[in-house]
Formats: structure tokens, C-alpha cells, sequence
């Protein structure tokens, strides 16, 4: 059997991996809206809905799974490169986020003020500072990653415990209520569309049209692949690394102003809670290796989506979200073993075979 | 060289950070992860701990003295401070049992670890302390330390959470989420009934699974829902908090769009959250809206969304126990046997026009009526 040349593609692509799973997901969806009596495509429909607070904004569960999935998106992008260039993880992402919410909500409180409906600085200053707050920790675990030499996981290990306990400390121990309706901008919507979705786009379009326009994407592969062969070759290797750690800080703090804003409020306890995992997750649902190295921002964000997808599949059918996990592990199970090389070499020898019959 | 500089920043910034943190690094840590403790309440309501206008009972008994004039010694061996709820516990007792009320308070905050609290306990016995109050971390293990205080003469009383292994002990003094659970439903029994709402149809959001609080809640208005023939459309849950709330409530809106009148919000941070999503999907709620809001917690901002017409009715759980332990320490000292089970009371908060007469197993109920007072008085 010949495939023809696009799908031939599609099927040495590394984005296979992560669509199929997306497919799979919503393929679920259908067979349930079927089941049910609903349409074939109730779950992929969108309509315009009139709301009590924001005027006509786009409805659906399509768009639910785009805005929820939104920071898992942001942090997947960091991920990617943290990933790529130091063939280690970041797992400090979820408490960084909750920091930076924190830090930019008690900016806009004031210290020590538990609920305000007054902003004691203006919006900027607080957002860019918790955004900023977000490129400090990045910088500083690339100080341990790239110019200490830890080990991803240990240094990153040091903000993932301390960055949410400094949150509450900057919050006095308190859940910081901003109701002001300019801060809960960036987690409702724009027009008809939600901000955290119209965010995300703009931080992929940027990062990815630096990636492709500058060498950046090439050289964090190179030094993911070889960093000391990179650095005979000119390349300045920890500066790669550390760049790559503070971008990952920088879409985390993006992704903490969005969590926040949604609730309008600094809830250190919970913000980005669990959310590293999903963030790695999605790296390797997008066929990355997490070894480091060549790596495809697309897939990763198709993961992130997916993940969430995952989500809003099991309220659309009323399993309770608890279950999640295993749906999670399920699949994460799946992609780690057609990773494995024992059966990727099957795969190799079974397609090799194949065309030695096709020739005799 | 340049490494060595490095490190020696960073050795410098760690130690900075550490003193820095030295002094609240106990009110830190233990927040930090909440879900360690197997909380009996859940996670905090996020107003400051200030009891001081429900701890004033305790001053009007306050001649509380021993007969020859000594003061009453109490230990109390506490959780830890994971919550606010927590700390509005603790300065509820602190508050009550202060020298000025006649009483010697020992008081060990335990950090959550259980081996401490039976050392904290077996510390009381050492220094023969008249009463000891317990807040027990684990329900099981306290057979032998409360025989060791019978032993002693020293009567134990219980609060908050239970112990399931022991009988050796006064009194327990808590709040009852199946209460509060059958309360809403009662509650809404009857205001649906003077609205002239025939059918309900509810969805709850419920709290984090398996906590004491979600099962309580949930049981309790499941129960009353059965026996009325209500129809719950789903429950799912939202951890508690208002992000979860709304990503839950977003779905159901989807789901179950037009098809329900009720929505229980298991505390008030789902509620919040219930809110938005229900705003973003055309939904109206609370007094005189399609949707009744029903909520749990009544921490202050709870109570400011009552007072907005956004929650139709929201039910308390109530972290002040001191007093009702004191009213327990009196009846000791006066020779009396207390009751073995003593339930906090709790408040249920409504604006004037949601409040509505009901009973719980069969023991009439008051409501509160919010107002700026009542906000301003809350922990």
C-alpha cells in the first residue's frame, strides 16, 4: 500500500502523535453526543451567547477547552524550551505563576489588604511587575541550570516548594480579592472572544516568529543535542540555557496574571496547582523528548489543548474530575511506551520488512 | 573566579531569605501545603482572624475563679494554623480562657503532627493542668493517653474534630456539616415553597472529595432532597475553590442549560466562582432571579455577595468554639454533667426577604439578616 506523499507526511511528522490523541479525545465526545441524541457535533458547536456582564461573547465547549487551556498553553511554550536546551524540567512553573499572581495582586491591594475594589497602583505597574517577578525566578533557576550546573529538577525543586510559601508571604496569608473589573481583564473577554485565548495566540505568534526569524529555535536545539559541542562551535552555551529559563519564568508569570485575573483574586494555595505536570505533560504529548534536543512548539501546544480537552470531555459527560489523573496516565502510559526504544525498533524492523517484500 | 563570586551571591541572597523568613516561617509552611492536613474544615475563608465580638459572651461569666480564688488551668493541644479558620479557632480559645476570664491557658499549637499533640497532652498531665482540650489531628490512637488523664482526674474535652477509638473523654464540641447540609435543604424547602417554586432541579458544585465537609454537606442536602423528590441534575467537584467553581459551572451551563433553578456551591469560594460563569452564560441568580445561590462558609465575603443579592442564602460554619467549651468548663466546675455531644451554632445568613421559617430534625431554626453590622462583625 503507498501512501500518498501528504499523508506520508503527516505520518513521519512528529505532530502524528499529539493529533491523534487530540482526535481520539474528541472522538469520545461524538460518541457520547451520539449516544445521548444530541447532534453528531454538539460538542464542536459554537454560538454567540448574550451575557449578563460582558455583551455577546462566543459559547461553546471548543472555546471553553481554547480559554481553560490557556495557561497550560503558556506554560508548554516555556516548557518546550527549558526542555530542549537543558534535557531537564522546570517544575517550578505552577508555585511561579502563584507568585507572580501574588506579587501583582498585592501591588494593586497594597500590603495587608485582604479585598479592595480601588487599584492602589495603576494596572500596568502590577501586571508588569508580576510578569517581571515571573522572568526574576526564571533567571534564577537558570543561574542554578546554566551557570551552576545543578541538575534541572534540584534546582527547579527549590522554587517549586519556596515560590507559592513566598506568595503567601507576600499576601500576609490571605486570598487577595482585587474586584475591580480592569484587572479582570486579561480573564474575560475581548469582544466576543476570551483574553486568556487572544494572549496565548500572541505570545505563540511572537515566540514562534522569533524562533523561525532569529537562529534562537536552532541554537536552543544545538545546545540541547550537544551544549559543549556547541560551545567549541562558538556558541555561548550557558547563556542559551539561562535564556531558555528566564523565557519559561517570563510565560509563567503571563500565565499567572491570566489564572488570577480569572478569579480576580491571589489564591497562593491553589493558583497553577499540579499545573508543572501538565505543562510537561503536554511537552511530551507533543512528541518531544524530554532527553532534550530537536523539539516542535506545535506539538507541544496541541498537548496542552489536549490535556485540557481531557478535562472538559469529563464534565461534558458528568464523570467526576477527580478521575482526570488516570485518563492522564492512560495516555501518558501509551506515549512513554511507543517512545520506548525496544518498540520503536519493532516498529522500524516491521516497516523495514514490509519494504523488503515490496521489493521481491 | 566568576563562579565563585556567583556562588557567593547566592549563598548570601539564601541567607537573606532565611533570615527574612525566620520569623513567620511557621506561619509559612504549613499553609504552603494545605492538602497535607486532612483538614476537618476546609480551606480558609480569606478574612483576618478577629472573634473578638463572638468571644464576649465568656466576659459575662467571667467570675469563673476557683473557690479559693486560683485560676482554672487549661491545656489545649491545637491542629496547627493551616487556615484562617484555624487561627479564628485559636484566638477564639485564647480570647475565652485569658487570665481576665480566670483561667491559665497552656497553649500548644501541635503543627499538624500527631506525635506532639500526644506529647503536648501527656506534658498537660505532667503539670496538672484542670482541664484539657483537644483538637485531635488523627481520629484514632487515644485510647492510652486518655486513660493516662482519667487516671489523672483531668477531664478531656474534644472540639472540632472527633475521636473515633476513645470514650474517655467529657465532652465533644464541633460543628456538624450534615447540619449545615440539611439546613440549606430544609431552607430551601420552605423558600421555594413561599415563592411557589414547584419543581427544583439542582446541581452542586461540591468540595474537595472525601474531605469531611464535602461528604457532610453533600449527605445532609441529599437526604432532605430524596425525601422531597428533587431532581439532582449532576454534582462535580471544584476543589474548594473559585477557579474550580468556575470551570465547573461553565460546564454545567452547557449541560444542563435552562434545565436547572438551584445551585449549591459547597463554600463561598465555588460561589464566586459560580457567579462568573453563570454572568458569562446569560444566567441570572440570587433574590428573585431564575436561579436560587445556594452557598456554605459565610466568611465575610460570602457575606457581602448576600448583601448584594447575588447569593440567596449562605450557612455558616462556625470556628469559635471557646465559648461553648467554657459553658462546658462552668458546668464541671459547678458538679453538673455535661452532654457528650454539643454542637456549635452555627448562623444561616439570608437578606430580609429570603428569610424563611424552617427546622432541622425537627428544632426550628432562626436566620440571620445581613447587614453592614453583621459583615463587620464576622471573622
Amino acid at each position: 500500500m503507498k501512501l500518498k506523499p501528504w499523508l506520508l507526511k503527516v505520518k513521519k511528522s512528529q505532530l502524528l502523535l499529539p493529533l491523534v490523541a487530540m482526535i481520539l479525545v474528541m472522538a469520545v465526545n461524538i460518541i457520547h453526543d451520539v449516544a445521548t441524541g444530541a447532534g453528531a457535533f454538539s460538542f464542536f458547536k459554537i454560538t454567540l451567547q448574550q451575557t449578563t456582564s460582558n455583551g455577546t461573547i462566543l459559547y461553546g465547549r471548543i472555546i471553553d477547552i481554547l480559554n481553560r487551556g490557556s495557561e497550560a498553553a503558556l506554560l508548554a511554550l516555556g516548557m518546550t524550551l527549558v526542555v530542549s536546551a537543558s534535557a531537564g524540567t522546570d517544575i517550578s512553573v505552577g508555585s511561579v505563576m502563584s507568585l507572580c499572581a501574588s506579587f501583582c495582586c498585592m501591588l494593586l491591594a497594597g500590603y495587608g489588604v485582604s479585598s479592595t475594589n480601588d487599584l492602589a497602583v495603576p494596572l500596568v505597574v502590577g501586571v508588569l511587575a508580576g510578569i517581571l517577578m515571573g522572568c526574576v525566578c526564571g533567571a534564577f533557576n537558570g543561574l542554578l541550570v546554566a551557570r551552576l550546573n545543578i541538575q534541572p529538577m534540584v534546582a527547579t525543586l527549590i522554587l517549586y516548594s519556596a515560590a507559592r510559601a513566598i506568595g503567601l508571604l507576600v499576601c500576609n496569608d490571605l486570598i487577595v480579592y482585587i474586584r475591580n473589573d480592569s484587572f479582570g481583564f486579561f480573564g474575560s473577554f475581548l469582544g466576543p472572544i476570551p483574553t486568556p485565548i487572544i494572549i496565548t495566540a500572541i505570545c505563540i505568534a511572537i515566540l514562534a516568529v522569533v524562533l523561525k526569524k532569529t537562529a534562537l529555535g536552532m541554537y536552543i536545539q544545538s545546545v540541547g543535542i550537544n551544549s559543549k559541542a556547541s560551545r567549541i562551535a562558538g556558541l555561548n552555551s550557558k547563556m542559551i540555557i539561562h535564556l531558555a529559563y528566564i523565557l519559561c519564568g517570563l510565560f509563567a508569570g503571563i500565565a499567572g496574571i491570566v489564572a488570577s485575573s480569572r478569579i480576580t483574586s491571589a489564591d497562593s494555595n491553589n493558583i497553577g496547582l499540579y499545573l508543572e505536570m501538565d505543562a510537561i505533560l503536554a511537552v511530551a504529548l507533543g512528541g518531544n523528548s524530554l532527553g532534550g534536543g530537536k523539539f516542535s512548539l506545535a506539538g507541544s501546544i496541541i498537548g496542552a489543548y489536549t490535556i485540557q480537552a481531557i478535562t472538559t470531555t469529563l464534565y461534558a459527560l458528568g464523570v467526576s474530575t477527580n478521575q482526570a489523573p488516570v485518563f492522564k496516565a492512560i495516555i501518558v502510559i501509551i506515549i512513554v511506551a511507543i517512545q520506548a526504544p525496544p518498540v520503536k525498533a519493532y516498529i522500524r524492523k516491521r516497516s523495514l520488512n514490509k519494504a523488503a517484500k515490496e521489493v521481491a | 573566579m566568576k563562579k565563585k563570586v556567583l556562588a557567593v551571591v547566592l549563598a548570601s541572597t539564601m541567607a537573606l531569605a532565611l533570615a527574612a523568613c525566620g520569623g513567620q516561617a511557621a506561619a509559612t509552611s504549613a499553609p504552603a501545603a494545605p492538602e497535607a492536613a486532612p483538614a476537618v474544615e476546609e480551606a480558609a475563608p480569606a478574612e483576618e482572624a478577629a472573634p473578638a465580638e463572638e468571644a464576649a459572651p465568656a466576659e459575662e461569666a467571667a467570675p469563673a475563679e476557683d473557690a479559693g480564688g486560683d485560676l482554672i488551668s487549661v491545656g489545649f493541644a491545637q491542629v496547627g494554623h493551616e487556615s484562617d479558620w484555624r487561627t479564628a479557632s485559636t484566638k477564639s480559645c485564647q480570647d475565652v480562657f485569658s487570665e481576665a476570664n480566670g483561667y491559665n491557658l497552656s497553649f500548644v499549637d501541635c503543627d499538624n503532627d500527631s506525635a506532639a499533640q500526644l506529647e503536648a497532652v501527656r506534658s498537660f498531665i505532667e503539670q496538672d493542668v484542670d482541664y484539657i482540650i483537644i483538637d485531635p489531628i488523627v481520629s484514632t490512637g487515644w485510647d492510652t493517653v486518655l486513660g493516662e488523664c482519667e487516671e489523672a482526674g483531668i477531664p478531656v474535652i474534644v472540639i472540632d474534630r472527633t475521636i473515633d477509638d476513645s470514650d474517655k473523654y467529657v465532652s465533644w464540641v464541633g460543628s456538624d456539616f450534615l447540619t449545615e447540609g440539611k439546613a440549606a435543604a430544609e431552607w430551601l424547602k420552605a423558600y421555594a415553597a413561599k415563592q411557589g417554586v414547584s419543581e427544583i432541579n439542582y446541581l452542586i458544585i461540591q468540595g474537595t472529595t472525601g474531605s469531611s465537609a464535602q461528604i457532610g454537606r453533600t449527605d445532609g442536602f441529599r437526604e432532605i432532597a430524596k425525601a422531597e423528590g428533587w431532581n439532582e441534575l449532576d454534582a462535580q467537584t471544584g476543589d474548594f475553590t473559585e477557579a474550580g467553581g468556575q470551570e465547573v459551572m461553565e460546564s454545567f451551563c452547557k449541560s444542563y442549560a435552562g434545565k436547572f433553578n438551584v445551585v449549591v456551591c459547597e463554600n463561598d469560594n465555588e460561589a464566586f466562582g459560580a457567579m462568573t460563569a453563570m454572568d458569562n452564560a446569560g444566567v441570572t441568580y440570587g433574590p428573585g432571579n431564575d436561579v436560587i445561590l445556594i452557598s456554605y462558609d459565610a466568611c465575610t465575603a460570602g457575606l457581602k455577595e448576600v448583601q448584594a443579592g447575588k447569593i440567596t442564602a449562605d450557612f455558616e460554619c462556625n470556628p469559635l468554639a471557646a465559648p461553648t467549651v467554657e459553658k462546658v468548663i462552668q458546668t464541671l466546675q459547678s458538679g453538673g454533667v455535661p452532654e457528650a455531644q454539643i454542637l456549635v451554632p452555627d448562623n444561616w445568613y439570608a437578606l430580609k426577604d429570603q428569610i424563611v421559617d424552617f427546622s432541622v430534625d425537627g428544632n426550628a431554626q432562626s436566620m440571620t439578616e445581613v447587614t453592614d453590622a453583621v459583615i463587620e462583625a464576622q471573622y
